[in-house]
């Protein structure tokens, strides 16, 4: 029994007046804007769709303009990335062997036609992206090679199997590429989407007039109740970057979905002040250095690492970081990911040391003990964009002539330059990759051998490289996942030095305040169906 | 006049044949094609396989010569293809732009002749004095200054000044004709101002040449009235040079303003081009040079018949 006395009672009381404080703190601070229905979102795209098939293309100006017209299985948190939550996915289920994934899809989702949306159409898409017929064009396949069939017990489940296990599965079901399409036309015209748009997401297709802009309107039936918050959207193509920023600057865009310069941010934060707010953030995207590993002096380790100490990159971040966006330093993962060493582990691999006058002593030693002569002369070859890859170019001729090489830059428009990589012609090039979420498979796959990977320019293999990839695809726990990951990159980078990141891409996005609902994420093409976002 | 007419007609032919020939090998000898372009200039992860099927897919494949025969044949027949990039037929892709191309090169036509004519023939007949000099500052500053730049001044006048930026996306005249113009008036003033500072130029001296032949003396000596003199003798015989000036000009404003467009971001036939270009689709490109070939040696046949209509001293050879 409860002994009831007077201190009993005032403690209790001190208690139940701390909870009530607490229960009701949160009416003394501000409160959460509420979101307001109405108006449209015109947006700047820089580039046009070269067709309107999530699962066939690569570029931000095709899901920019489609997304929002679409449902993905699964999708990122748009407040709260890497998390993942369900899009048509209710709920879903991972077996205790990790070889089945089961979900459950929402009830009642319509097609813009009004028909009902079943795990037949989830089927059908991704069997269309995981095995395209012939003559069809999936670049994620290669994404899903441990799927070995999609299931649909009933209308509303679909179940993955799969022939071993997958750490990244559930991220890559994320994936926003991954459109689901509706079966019957797919059936009918698998390339019926690469021209016409019919989907099931927030906002219904209006118009497209090419080279002028595209329209979007709401979807009344859209499944999520109350969403999506605005009437329209009208994305506008406009590549010139001074047109970009005149259009934000003048009112005619709110927003430009994938990164303005640092000169644009600050332009704009002059000019419209308290009217613009930024959002920055580290992006999955990076500037590398690829080296043909099959020419001399770049088949020779000691000269490739010599060319990555010299590199000052932490200079390089502070310097460039102010004229374009690039300004990460990082391995082969992005700098600040969980999958990322943290700066005192990354500082002791070759190329990230900060002291830049031993690190020149030990590249010249390198260079000598390679056989590489005083004023040996090579050939950068760069894509002739201003942004970010000549600045970088710059830089990087400067760094190498502080250890007494000469090199040319050598900037090339992207047809050439790109049949140069392909072809082998070349003895050092800037190149790129750049990734949707922060995940192993996507981001260490461009380092594997060269005739595992297309997009390797380097010319090599490394079966060691090749096992390591693979082991930490299928290795689920993280931890082991993330050694396995940093192994591969102390191989890369610190012992053979084939290809080197130079520095990670920094996202920013200034628009007008009245724009909410939208969170910048590490990538320019997910959390882009605009349904949470709504203007003030 | 009628054999006239056909041999001219006839000598268009093997001029765009040699455009043709000429555009269709430049495309190809630049490195790099379409599909390399559409998936590695992204990034993606494309099997070689996927490549090679898509050059099967567009024909990239085939000898030279077959591309070329498949394209002569097809532009005999007014096909035109589809776009190696979108996919869409090469004549809606042009179709869609050639309006705005036309309506800016008219509306500048017009701002230039307005402005070139009056001020020529008003810098000729003021010779050497002060409002001759003006002219002539106009018109040099005018040939000077680039289009882009002046419309790049245009934009953060506006910007900065009035706070107003003119519309970004077209709409066609007949919707809404205040949208319209003002979305346009702008390029066409900067692109007008450059072209009647050549006109005018052309206007001036044609005209000091003019008034100084027999047949205006004769008419000042008859008495005539100044107005009367200027605008019947002289201004219409001085006109015949100036008209080339502008309909050449003007065959050129259809595809030639690329970075104006760019500034003012219209969607003409100048920016499909540098995107065509960019994107290597041969398709595409092929059939716009030649679009802006055609308008060249149309308009240069029209002056020609134009011409010997007007001045009987041109023999029909």
């Amino acid at each position: 029994m409860f002994k009831v006395t007077v201190r009993a009672v005032m403690v209790l009381g001190l208690a139940a007046v701390l909870v009530a404080g607490v229960v009701t703190l949160p009416t003394f601070s501000a409160p959460a804007p509420v979101p307001r229905r109405g108006g449209e979102l015109p947006f700047v795209v820089a580039a046009e769709p070269p067709s309107f098939d999530g699962h066939r293309e690569n570029t931000y100006a095709m899901i920019h303009v489609t997304a929002p017209h679409y449902s993905t299985l699964l999708k990122f948190d748009p407040f709260n990335y890497p998390k993942v939550v369900g899009d048509l996915a209710e709920s879903w289920d991972i077996s205790r062997d990790g070889l089945t994934y089961s979900f459950k899809l929402r009830a009642g989702v319509k097609w813009h036609d009004g028909s009902p949306l079943t795990s037949k159409d989830v089927k059908a898409t991704y069997d269309k992206i995981i095995f395209p017929p012939a003559g069809v064009v999936s670049l994620r396949k290669a994404a899903y090679a441990a799927v070995d069939r999609v299931e649909t017990p009933d209308e509303r489940t679909v179940v993955f199997r799969l022939k071993h296990s997958s750490g990244s599965l559930v991220a890559n079901l994320a994936s926003p590429w991954n459109f689901v399409y509706k079966a019957d036309i797919l059936a009918r015209d698998p390339r019926w989407f690469e021209k016409n748009i019919m989907g099931s997401g927030p906002f219904k297709f209006v118009e497209y007039v090419r080279g002028s802009h595209w329209i979007g309107k709401r979807n009344e039936d859209y499944y999520i109740r109350g969403q999506p918050y605005l009437d329209s959207f009208r994305a506008i193509f406009i590549r010139e970057p001074a047109a970009q920023v005149a259009a934000v600057r003048g009112g005619r865009a709110l927003i430009e979905f994938r990164s303005f310069s640092p000169e644009a941010r600050d332009t704009l934060v002059k000019e419209l002040g308290d009217r613009i707010r930024v959002q920055e953030k580290p992006w999955v995207c990076v500037l590398t250095l690829s080296f043909n590993n099959e020419r001399r002096p770049f088949s020779d380790v000691k000269f490739r690492k010599a060319l990555n100490i010299a590199f000052d990159r932490w200079t390089a971040s502070r310097v460039l970081s102010r004229i374009t966006f690039i300004k990460g330093v990082g391995g082969l993962t992005r700098p600040g990911s969980e999958w990322a060493q943290p700066d005192d582990r990354l500082k002791r691999m070759g190329g990230f040391g900060t002291d830049m006058d031993v690190a020149r002593r030990d590249a010249r030693r390198l260079l000598r003990e390679a056989g590489v002569p005083e004023g040996f002369k090579f050939v950068l070859k760069n894509r002739d964009t201003r942004m970010p890859y000549e600045p970088l170019g710059v830089y990087l001729i400067d760094q190498w002539r502080r250890v007494g090489l000469n090199v040319e830059h050598q900037a090339q428009e992207t047809g050439p330059y790109f049949n140069d990589f392909r072809v082998g012609n070349y003895d050092a090039g800037i190149d790129f990759n750049c990734d949707f979420m922060d995940d192993p498979d996507l981001q260490l796959i461009k380092f594997v051998s060269s005739d595992k990977s297309p997009i390797n320019y380097g010319r090599y293999r490394d079966s060691t490289l090749d096992e390591l990839y693979e082991r930490q695809s299928r290795t689920v726990n993280f931890a082991q996942r993330r050694d396995i990951v940093w192994q591969f990159e102390k191989r890369v980078i610190d012992e053979m030095a084939y290809q080197l990141p130079t520095l990670w891409w920094h996202r920013i996005i200034p628009h007008h305040s009245r724009v909410k609902g939208w969170e910048i994420t590490p990538s320019h093409y997910v959390n882009q169906d605009l349904s949470t976002v709504w203007l003030e | 006049m009628q054999r006239y007419l056909l041999k001219r007609l006839l000598l268009m032919l093997p001029t765009l044949f040699g455009v043709a020939v000429l555009i269709f090998v430049l495309m190809r000898v630049v490195p790099g094609d379409v599909v390399v372009l559409r998936y590695a200039g992204e990034g993606a992860f494309v099997p070689r396989e996927t490549i090679e099927a898509e050059r099967i897919r567009l024909g990239l494949n085939k000898p030279i010569y077959a591309q070329f025969l498949d394209w002569m044949a097809g532009i005999v027949r007014l096909d035109f293809g589809l776009s190696m990039w979108t996919g869409q037929p090469v004549a809606t892709e042009i179709g869609l732009r050639f309006q705005l191309s036309l309506e800016l090169a008219i509306l500048s036509t017009i701002i230039a002749t307005l402005l070139a004519i009056p001020l020529g023939t008003l810098a000729a007949v003021k010779r050497n004095t002060p409002l001759d000099y003006v002219v002539r500052t106009f018109s040099i500053a005018g040939l000077a200054v680039p289009t882009f730049w002046l419309g790049i001044l245009i934009i953060l006048a506006l910007l900065v000044y009035f706070r107003y930026l003119p519309p970004v996306t077209f709409t066609p005249l007949w919707k809404d004709p205040v949208a319209n113009l003002s979305q346009l008036i702008w390029p066409a003033l900067a692109v007008g101002y450059r072209y009647s500072a050549m006109a005018a130029r052309m206007t001036r001296s044609a005209m000091l040449e003019v008034l100084r032949e027999d047949y205006v003396r004769t008419a000042w000596a008859k008495g005539l009235a100044g107005v009367h003199v200027l605008r019947r003798h002289a201004l219409k015989n001085a006109l015949l040079p100036v008209t080339a000036v502008i309909g050449l000009e003007f065959a050129f404003l259809l595809g030639g303003l690329v970075v104006t467009e760019q500034v003012f971001n219209l969607n003409g036939l100048g920016k499909l081009t540098v995107e065509a270009i960019l994107h290597r689709d041969y398709t595409l490109t092929q059939v716009l040079i030649l679009i802006m070939s055609f308008a060249y040696v149309l308009v240069n046949f029209a002056l020609d018949v134009f011409f010997a209509w007007v001045d009987p001293r041109i023999r029909y050879v």
